[in-house]
């Protein structure tokens, strides 16, 4: 019995050397993230406008229903976007838009940090999409 | 001239006058160490945890108790509606007040020459000063239980009868493992006791003091173990139990009652390592009789084995979990008491062969 506290006991003092923490400082220290990691979305921009070719597979087959797209034509002929908005409150980061994009307009950044103040601040516009 | 004891007879403005500026010291500092004792404590338990523990307020969190300090002072002071108000207010303070005042008989360095006076360095030399500990060890527990039931929710209340139900049986215990302590010292002043421990080891080593931690192996063990039921520390925080009781007998109290109940959990921790210190470890005196050991003041080995024990308290926190209820009470009555009661008799017997 005696064995097994002073057992106990030693693998508790033995996490207390240095060197056994494995905290990170978050706000002063960020961990790397990985590659595939799904963060904020971010809409590609090709040479003059945006990739997208408002096709309508994204907010298909979006499950939470948070993507709005109205397509236009621009002067060229050329299908694209007038609105193309991410509601981040809905958004639950699942990447499925990103799959079924066919021409990867839309890719999702290692960006986590999106705490904000306000409701409206969560709508994501095509210009802050671009960004 | 012998010098003679300074006393309120002999030189009255003296004697007020040194009394005051030992009473802020020991008050100061015991306030200073409850404080600190809290970031100490969730620095150890954080690093034992493989955490780091407060990190953010100040150099390493060193600023911590302040800003939980602030935070309690500004939280909003609530009294349940179907409480009993007076007992609901008074019972912080009757948890708080007997930890606080334990420390005034607790000695910290030999008698110092002042003029034609010994002053001992010790708020006050009671000749019944353990007797003095354990009636204000026994009337903290009254705190807790009217803590439990002033609070009317049945959290509190059975957070109350457990801690009574804990004192009566660990007072027993530690009380008879004490008895073998007089039987060898023969007087309950905590001065003589640290004197009488200044004195070669059974009379023969010269160079280790005769602590009573060495001929009272066993009582040590059980009065630390039922010192630790006493406080209600983990692994014997039954009256708390936060995994059962939600908070036990402090779940209704906010603000800086609540922070009252924190501060008498901490003074109690530093209180009974005082007690521990000074009955078995030889209080303030030095570990070996060596010049260098000896030359170092008493306060500063006091607070060291204090300190000592205080992690090992923390330690034992970091490392066992709580006792089942029944595990307590078979612990108590089946194990501590016989064993102490055993103590005596074995003390009893060498005391009289030895004569």
């Amino acid at each position: 019995m005696f064995l097994a506290f002073a057992k106990g006991l030693s693998i508790t003092f033995k996490h207390l050397l240095p060197g056994h923490s494995t905290t990170v400082q978050y706000p002063k220290v960020k961990l790397q993230m990985s590659d595939r990691f799904r963060g904020l979305h971010r809409l590609v921009p090709s040479q003059d406008r945006e990739k997208c070719v408002a096709c309508y597979l994204c907010p298909t087959v979006c499950p939470a229903k948070c993507i709005t797209v109205e397509s236009a034509e621009n002067e060229k002929g050329e299908k694209y976007p007038k609105v193309y908005t991410i509601d981040l409150l809905r958004c639950i980061f699942c990447g499925y838009c990103v799959e079924a994009c066919p021409v990867e307009a839309i890719e999702m950044t290692g960006a986590y940090e999106l705490a904000d103040y306000n409701r409206d601040d969560f709508q994501l516009t095509k210009q802050r999409l671009l960004k | 001239m012998m010098p003679e004891m300074l006393s309120l007879s002999n030189s009255p403005g003296v004697f007020i006058g040194v009394m005051l500026v030992k009473i802020l010291a020991v008050f100061g500092v015991t306030i200073f160490i409850v404080a600190y004792a809290t970031w100490w404590e969730r620095k150890i338990i954080g690093h034992m945890q493989t955490r780091l523990g407060p990190m953010r307020t100040g150099f390493h969190g060193l600023l911590q108790p302040i800003a939980d300090g602030m935070k309690l002072f500004f939280k909003e002071d609530l009294i349940p509606a179907q409480a009993s108000k007076l007992s609901f207010v008074l019972a912080p303070l009757m948890i708080l007040i007997p930890a606080l005042i334990t420390v005034a008989v607790i000695p910290f360095g030999p008698d110092l020459h002042f003029g034609n006076f010994l002053i001992p360095q010790q708020v006050t030399d009671l000749n019944i000063g353990v007797l003095y500990i354990f009636a204000f060890a026994g009337l903290g527990v009254y705190g807790i239980v009217l803590a439990g039931w002033s609070s009317n929710s049945k959290y509190s209340l059975l957070g109350g009868i457990r801690a009574t139900a804990q004192m009566i049986s660990y007072e027993l215990a530690a009380g008879l493992s004490i008895i073998a302590i007089f039987m060898l010292s023969e007087t309950l002043s905590l001065r003589e006791i640290v004197f009488l421990q200044q004195q070669d080891l059974w009379g023969v080593c010269s160079f280790v003091p005769n602590w009573y931690v060495f001929s009272q192996p066993l009582a040590f063990g059980l009065f630390f173990i039922t010192g630790l039921a006493e406080i209600n520390r983990t692994p014997f925080d039954m009256p708390e139990a936060e995994s059962e009781l939600v908070s036990g007998f402090c779940t209704e109290y906010s603000s800086m009652k609540y922070a009252l109940f924190f501060m008498a959990e901490y003074a109690n921790m530093t209180v009974i390592s005082a007690i521990t210190v000074t009955l078995f470890l030889g209080g303030w005196s030095a570990p070996l009789n060596i010049a260098i050991f000896t030359m170092i003041p008493g306060f500063v080995w006091l607070l060291a084995k204090v300190f000592a024990l205080m992690f090992f308290i923390i330690w034992l926190r970091a490392t066992f979990p709580r006792v089942r209820y029944d595990q307590l009470m078979f612990l108590g009555w089946k194990v501590m008491l016989p064993l102490a009661l055993l103590n005596v008799l074995i003390t009893g017997l060498v005391v009289v062969i030895l004569q």
